[in-house]
Formats: C-alpha cells, sequence, structure tokens
C-alpha cells in the first residue's frame, strides 16, 4: 500500500508535463506504444532536451530515422507504401508534398495547435500535412564585394542579367538539388511559363556557374565570409547569415553575407502520420509535440527556419540576421508536383546543353 | 576437391548473394519493369535509345575508357619499379598507395576540391609571386579534376594485380633475350608482355568496373552535364522516383557490367602461360646505374605526388581554422555539434566505425573464405559464373540495392528495412569479391604435390590437408579479411541509406559535417577524414604483414 501514493504523485506529475509539452486542448490519450519512429530528411535537428521532452510526457520513445534529402526521404515513404518505416515523417516541403499527397501515404490529422499557425501556410486543407515551419531560399551575396567602390549591389533578379554582374552568379542544378530547384521554382513565379526560359538563357550568357549541390555552391564557390570560392551570389537560404555569425570563431559583430530580398522562394516544411503505422494516437501527438511552444522556439537556431506558430518570440540572434522577405515567390504544390520533372528538362536544355 | 564438397562451400555465399543482392535489385527492377504487374518491354526500349540515355552511356563509357588508360599509364610504371627493384620504405608505401583505394568518396572529392579549387596551394603560390591579380589555376569542375580522381582511387589497383604478378615473374628470360641482342623494348614487348598480359587484363577489368560506376567523384568534382550511368540511376531513383527509367539503366549498367567480367575472366583463362614462378624476394634488386636510380626515383616521385599531395591536404584542412593554424577541430569532436543531422558526438562514429568494419570482416571473412575454397579448388565455365556474379553488387548503384532493400525486405519474418544489421551485411556484399580475390589465387597455387608427398608419407587426407592446406588457406583468409575490415571502414553509398543518426560511421559523419555551414564543421570533417586515413593504412599495413610474399595480388 505504501508505494500507491508515490505512483499516484508521479501519474499526476507526468500529467502536468504533458500539459506543459503537449498544446492546450489536446486530448492525453493512454499511449500504449514504447517507441515511435520519426522519418526525417538529413537537416533535422533539435535540442537533444527539447527532443527528450515528448518522452517525458507521454513515455513514448522516439526512434529517428534519416533517409536523405527531402526527395530521396518522400520517394523511400512512398516506396515503403502500406507497411510504412516510421510512424511520422517530418520535412515534406511544398516542391514535394504533391508527390506524397498522390500516393497517399499521409493519414489525415487536424492539430489542435492548428490556430496559431496562420492560414497561408495549411497547404493541405484536409490536414494530411501539417505545417511546422517554413524557410525562404535566397540569393546571398558577398558584402566584401558589394560594399561602397565594389561591384553594384544587386536588388532585384533582373540585376543578374547586368553585364557588370558577368560571372558572380553560382546555383545549384536543380535536378540534383533542392535549393536549386526551389530558385528555378522562383524564377518560374515570377517570369511564368513563358518567360524564364529566357531569363536563364541571360543568365547563361552572363556567366551563371551549375554546382551539383549546396555544399559545393557555397563551400567552394561562393566567396563570401571563409568561403574560398570566387563568385560573390549564391543560391542559399534567408538564414545563411545567421550560420556565418554563430558558427565563426570568433563571432563577428555582424554577419560576411547579406540576403537579396527580391527572388526567394518560401519553402512550408510539413510533417504528418504515416498510412499503415501501429501508433495513429502517439504519432499524432507528435505533431502536436512539434506544434508546441518547446520545440517551435527551439527551431529557429537548430534548423535556421522560421516556426510556423505566429506567437513564437524568436532567438535574438536569428531575428538580427534573418531576412524574412515580405513577399516571397511560391507556386502551388499541385502545379508543381504536375509540372516539375518537364521544367527540369526544359531547364537542362536552356542551361546546360 | 570433389564437385559435391565445392557446390556445398558455395551454398552460403549463394545464398547470401540471393537473399541480400539478387532478391532485392530483382524486386526494384521489377517495380519498374511492371508497374501493373504486366511487364512493358516498348518502355525499356524506349528509355535504352533514348537519346538521353545514349549520351549517358557514350559519356559513362567514354570517362571510363581514358581513366583506366590513365590509370594504367600511371600504374605500369610504378608497377614495374615495385616489382623489379628494392629500395627503402617499400613495404610503407605499397600500404599508403592502397589507401585511396579503400577511401569514401566524399573525402577524395574534399581533397580534390582543396587541391584543384580556388584556394590550392598553387593559387596561393601564384597570388604570393604574382600579387592579387596573379592567373589561377582552375581544375575543379572540369573531367581533367574527375580523370586525376580516378587515377587516384584506382593506380593501386594496378600496382597490386600488374606489380604483384611481375615481381614473381623470372628476369632471366628478358635478361636471354637483352643477351640474345634484342633492345629493352623489344625484350620487355616479346617475352614479358605476354606474360603480364592476363595480370593486365585483370586489372583493366576491375579498374573499368571501378571507372564505370563511380558516383560520388562524378558528382562532387564534375560540372552539371557531366552524369554518368550511375549518377542518372541515383537521380531517376531517389529524387524522380522515376522507376520505369531507373529499371532500364539498372538492367543495361548490371548486364554489361557482368558481361565484362565475364569476358575478362575468359580472356585471363585464354591467355595465361603455364610458368614456374619465383618468390618475389628473388627477382628485386637495388638499382644498379645512375640511370635506373634515376627512373626509379621520377617514377616514386611522381606517385607520391599523385597519392601523397591529396591525402596531405586533408590533413593540413584539419588544423585550418580561422585565419591560421590550430587545434580548435580536433578538440572539439567528443561535444555534441551545435546543430543538424549529428546526434552524437563526431568521435563517436570512430567506435561505430569500427564495430561495423568487424563485423564484416566476421561475415565477409567467413562467407568469402567458404567461396574462394569452392572457386580455387575447381576449374570451367560454373566456377567462373559465381566469380563473376558474387563480383556484380560492386558494379552496381548503391541506390538501386537501397531502395531494393526498401521494396524486398519489409515481409516478416525479414523485415530488415531500418535494422542495424543492414550495414554490416551490405558492406559484406561489397567486400566479398575482394575477400575471394585475396583467397582463391593462393589456394588454387598450393602445390598439390605436397599433398601427395604428405599422403605417400602416411599422413590421413584430412591430416594432410590439416598440415598442409590449412596454414596457408589460413593466412590467406585473414588476408582476406583484412581487406573486408578496410573496405568497409570507407564503405559509404549503402551506409547513407541505412545509417542511423544516432550510430554513424566515419564517412557518414564526415558527410554530414560537410553539409554545416561554417569553418568549424569542415576542419572537423577533414580531421575525421584523417583519422579514418590512419585507421585505414594501419589496416593495409597488417594486412602487408600477414600477406608476406605469398602469390596473392590483394
Amino acid at each position: 500500500m505504501n508505494h500507491r501514493p508515490a505512483a499516484l504523485l508521479a501519474l499526476a506529475l507526468a500529467g502536468t508535463t504533458l500539459a506543459i509539452a503537449l498544446p492546450a486542448g489536446a486530448a492525453t490519450p493512454a499511449f500504449t506504444a514504447e517507441r515511435i519512429t520519426l522519418m526525417t530528411h538529413d537537416s533535422f535537428a533539435l535540442s537533444p532536451e527539447v527532443l527528450a521532452g515528448f518522452t517525458a510526457a507521454t513515455g513514448v520513445e522516439v526512434e529517428i530515422l534519416t533517409a536523405g534529402d527531402t526527395g530521396s526521404m518522400v520517394n523511400q515513404a512512398i516506396l515503403a507504401g502500406d507497411d510504412p518505416l516510421a510512424d511520422v515523417i517530418y520535412g515534406i516541403d511544398t516542391t514535394f508534398l504533391s508527390r506524397a499527397l498522390d500516393a497517399g501515404i499521409l493519414e489525415p490529422y487536424l492539430s489542435p495547435a492548428l490556430d496559431a499557425v496562420p492560414e497561408a501556410l495549411r497547404l493541405d486543407p484536409e490536414g494530411r500535412a501539417t505545417p511546422i515551419d517554413y524557410g525562404d531560399v535566397c540569393l546571398n551575396l558577398d558584402l566584401e564585394v558589394f560594399a561602397d567602390g565594389g561591384l553594384p549591389r544587386p536588388e532585384t533578379l533582373d540585376d543578374l542579367l547586368r553585364p557588370e554582374l558577368r560571372d558572380t552568379l553560382v546555383v545549384q542544378d536543380p535536378s540534383t538539388s533542392s535549393p536549386g530547384l526551389s530558385f528555378l521554382l522562383a524564377t518560374i513565379a515570377r517570369y511564368g511559363e513563358e518567360g524564364w526560359r529566357d531569363y536563364w538563357a541571360g543568365l547563361r550568357a552572363n556567366g551563371v556557374l551549375v554546382a551539383a549541390d549546396w555544399s559545393d555552391a557555397y563551400f567552394t564557390h561562393f566567396s563570401g565570409g571563409v568561403n574560398p570560392g570566387d563568385r560573390p551570389i549564391v543560391v542559399s537560404y534567408a538564414s545563411s547569415p545567421v550560420a556565418e555569425v554563430i558558427y565563426a570563431d570568433p563571432r563577428p559583430a555582424t554577419p560576411p553575407t547579406a540576403v537579396m530580398e527580391d527572388g526567394c522562394f518560401r519553402q512550408v516544411e510539413l510533417a504528418g502520420v504515416l498510412r499503415g503505422t501501429d501508433a495513429p494516437a502517439e504519432a499524432r501527438a507528435f505533431i502536436d509535440f512539434l506544434l508546441s511552444p518547446e520545440v517551435q522556439a527551439d527551431i529557429p537556431l537548430n534548423m535556421f527556419v522560421t516556426p510556423a506558430r505566429t506567437d513564437i518570440a524568436l532567438p535574438a540572434d536569428y531575428l538580427a540576421f534573418t531576412a524574412v522577405p515580405a513577399a516571397p515567390l511560391t507556386l502551388d504544390p499541385a502545379r508543381i508536383g504536375a509540372d516539375r520533372e518537364r521544367w527540369i528538362e526544359e531547364w537542362i536544355e536552356t542551361v546546360l546543353r | 576437391m570433389s564437385r559435391r564438397a565445392a557446390l556445398l562451400l558455395a551454398l552460403p555465399p549463394a545464398l547470401f548473394l540471393a537473399v541480400f543482392f539478387a532478391f532485392p535489385v530483382l524486386s526494384i527492377v521489377a517495380l519498374g519493369v511492371a508497374p501493373d504487374g504486366v511487364p512493358d518491354p516498348g518502355a525499356l526500349v524506349r528509355t535504352w535509345t533514348s537519346s538521353s540515355t545514349l549520351r549517358v552511356v557514350a559519356w559513362t563509357i567514354g570517362l571510363a575508357l581514358a581513366a583506366t588508360t590513365l590509370t594504367l599509364l600511371a600504374g605500369l610504371p610504378a608497377a614495374w619499379v615495385f616489382a623489379r627493384f628494392r629500395f627503402p620504405g617499400k613495404r610503407l608505401l605499397r600500404a599508403l598507395l592502397t589507401v585511396p583505394f579503400v577511401l569514401p568518396s566524399v573525402v577524395v572529392g574534399a581533397a580534390f576540391l582543396a587541391l584543384l579549387g580556388p584556394r590550392s596551394p598553387l593559387n596561393a603560390l601564384l597570388t604570393a609571386i604574382a600579387g592579387p591579380d596573379a592567373p589561377q589555376v582552375r581544375l575543379d569542375g572540369t573531367t581533367i579534376a574527375i580523370l586525376l580522381a580516378s587515377v587516384f582511387y584506382n593506380v593501386a589497383v594496378v600496382l597490386r594485380l600488374v606489380g604483384g604478378f611481375w615481381a614473381h615473374l623470372d628476369p632471366r628470360a628478358e635478361e636471354a633475350a637483352r643477351v640474345l641482342g634484342a633492345s629493352p623494348w623489344r625484350a620487355f614487348r616479346e617475352v614479358t608482355w605476354p606474360l603480364l598480359r592476363p595480370a593486365v587484363l585483370s586489372a583493366v577489368s576491375i579498374v573499368l568496373l571501378f571507372t564505370l560506376t563511380s558516383f560520388g567523384i562524378v558528382l562532387v568534382l564534375g560540372g552539371p552535364g557531366q552524369a554518368t550511368l550511375e549518377v542518372e540511376i541515383w537521380r531517376r531513383t531517389a529524387l524522380l522516383l522515376d522507376l520505369p527509367a531507373a529499371a532500364a539503366l539498372s538492367i543495361l549498367q548490371v548486364g554489361g557490367v557482368f558481361l565484362l567480367l565475364l569476358a575478362s575472366a575468359r580472356a585471363q583463362e585464354r591467355l595465361a602461360v603455364a610458368q614456374r614462378l619465383r618468390p618475389a624476394a628473388e627477382t628485386e634488386r637495388a638499382p644498379r646505374t645512375r640511370r635506373e636510380r634515376f627512373v626509379v626515383g621520377t617514377v616514386l616521385a611522381g606517385l607520391i605526388a599523385l597519392v601523397g599531395l591529396p591525402l596531405l591536404i586533408l590533413v593540413e584542412r584539419s588544423f585550418a581554422v580561422g585565419a591560421g593554424y590550430g587545434l580548435t577541430a580536433w578538440t572539439t569532436l567528443g561535444s555534441l555539434p551545435q546543430r543538424a543531422g549529428l546526434f552524437v558526438p563526431p568521435a563517436e562514429a570512430i567506435g561505430n566505425s569500427l564495430l561495423f568494419a568487424f563485423a564484416t570482416l566476421l561475415v565477409a571473412g567467413s562467407l568469402g573464405l567458404s567461396a574462394a575454397l569452392a572457386i580455387g579448388s575447381r576449374r570451367g565455365w560454373l566456377p567462373q559464373t559465381f566469380d563473376a556474379l558474387l563480383m556484380l553488387p560492386v558494379g552496381t548503384s548503391a541506390v538501386t540495392v537501397g531502395f531494393g532493400f526498401l521494396v524486398a525486405l519489409g515481409e516478416p519474418p525479414l523485415d530488415l528495412r531500418t535494422s542495424i544489421l543492414l550495414i554490416p551485411l551490405a558492406h559484406a556484399l561489397v567486400a566479398l569479391p575482394f575477400v575471394i580475390r585475396a583467397t582463391a589465387p593462393v589456394i588454387r597455387s598450393i602445390d598439390p604435390r605436397l599433398r601427395e608427398a604428405a599422403a605417400v608419407l602416411g599422413a590421413s587426407p584430412g591430416r594432410a590437408w590439416r598440415e598442409v592446406d590449412a596454414p596457408i588457406v589460413a593466412r590467406a583468409a585473414l588476408v582476406g579479411a583484412g581487406f573486408a575490415f578496410a573496405i568497409s571502414l570507407g564503405e559509404f553509398g549503402a551506409t547513407l541509406f541505412i545509417a542511423r543518426p544516432a550510430t554513424p560511421t566515419l564517412p557518414v559523419a564526415i558527410y554530414r559535417l560537410l553539409g554545416l555551414p561554417g569553418p568549424l564543421p569542415f576542419a572537423q570533417a577533414m580531421a575525421l577524414a584523417t583519422i579514418l586515413l590512419v585507421l585505414t593504412a594501419i589496416s593495409v599495413l597488417a594486412i602487408e604483414r600477414l600477406r608476406g610474399s605469398g602469390p596473392s595480388p590483394f
């Protein structure tokens, strides 16, 4: 009899933590699964103590399964079919959403925490995919080159065609790189089906360099910060300047790079419950957890993207050095799904052949 | 060995190959060829005959032929020097030259970018001499960079296969020709070359196999538009999920590789010349004339530059943090990185890699020995075909095997799709052919007269095997196991699909660090690459020591 009060106390405590970790209004169902598996992409990161909050609150452990980049992850989830590799998936983005939805690998779930998420981010009205965060793929500039007396600083996509900026831009191959594809989509969103090929023909004539992936473009060809390249304009992320500050040793007072606010492409990152999971309740609880204030506040400095909830205070470093473009470009996921491969083939014809 | 015993020994490796290679690859290919259960041969033919496929195939073959030719040009003089001359540090140098062979492509890519890219030592020198406006040499993104990296990777194959065999050729045949008035070139062409041909052919087929399927190097160093068949299969499978096209390309790749392997095995048997081999120690000598010393010195200096510079620059970059040099990258290896992809301190990858390498050693070592005993003791088309089949995983795209695991191994009781066990199994698949190549020739070379002599002296067949064969086989098996260990340390492609963030291997941790922004993760990646380098060098040195001077080419 002696242990009972202690057990009750523990239960009550567990209840409180749960109430903290999960957004108010979420029911607290009894969880039976010991462990769930989260399928995600290579860039997934959260502070370990924040991630441990889910286990503390629910008693359910989380095993992480990274499955390559976003496209590779979605394709693996589709191939696994009715017998999913994981219970919940995080990191599907605007570009690959329609493929995941068409393949029917996600179960609908409308999290109560979605109330705090703007309508514009909710790409699937049925709730098969829940927006968790968003980021912008933007051109980054090497400020040293574009300082006073240097090259004229580009402000718009059109500026990249100016002869003074010949041989200054490095982009990624959209057929192999996700930011590369985002930038291609930005130009399609801007110039339309009739004009984007001409724009790229112009970039080609002006000496655009195409790298295989983001690392190659940024670490090898870009000249900003400590990077060794000779190209002062690179396709990267709106948050890359933050990383240039907080990962430098010693830390500079201001970033050596800046974002060009025109021509950014917005990627929403979404999570979903995988169809065929043995632990649907736990998977839904994990989606609530991803939208909880603790995780949302932990996202910016771990993954360098902006949390989906609007009621989260962003870290000072993130606020200071990240430009969240006011009018980013975007395209309808269904249209991307339908035309992506044709666009890539046409891009190869225009730029590489 | 009886036919039955050989078949029995071949059974475990055959089963292993069937379950973990043939079944997954056939499953994913079937999904592409017959998405609705009905095969569509028309779609296959359309993919094969499309202009983009033809372009990719032509480029792949052209690149492979060019890389193989260059590798031979660099490797043959090296093979000659190592076969015929004695010089200090020979064993160490041979071990170091083998290290690139098992390095992961991410590491080699990073090294060549550092060596040939904008901030290369050469460019720093040019700037130091001629000021900031000095002309700069940039080779990254060019075909030259891919070719150089291919030679860097594969020169050890020529050195070991050709040089290993050359060392056992009797130099007196060539000397006799010289005495009779032949020029050195004519003596080589008419006496040595015909004897050497099978070994050269064997090296060419292996180098071709690697260059035809090279992936990471082409992706990192080649510019866009330089997609090889392997890159295209990866793109179609992992990025586009265009399984019909991926299946058509995979059939093309696996079929082509199989034909190449079979043709090479046949040709080697046809060209083989029966001869008495001599111990390597008896055929080597110190360079005598000044000219010989010059030639040997030049060849060795060239080799050291080709293989040593990329390795040295890796080490150098691990200390370059900020403006000068420091130990920051090394001292932070034990702490949790600030973000992304890596959920454990980078140093933990060392333990994981060693653990997986030991598991691979056990799996590939035992299966390989079993296969080598079967292949080495029989002749004819059956062991030849079996040998070629076991080599196939090396020539098959990692993404085909990885995605094949996904669709094939999901059924209970074998749901291995997310199991950590897949890592040593996938490594063993790639390591197996090397274990066999290190072991089977030794088994073949055991003089049957030794066994007969033992029998005459009254030993039972079991005892004769135990006393004559067993010690030789055991040593060869250890050498093979050592190769399995080294190959597992450096394996990257397959591991990337199945590694869990909590248990990264060294190559995976390096890859993750290279994807992070900022100078520190890059230096940390180079520090891990240096550790990988040292571990690999140690295992190759251990293999050298074990190997002694037997006739094993690897």
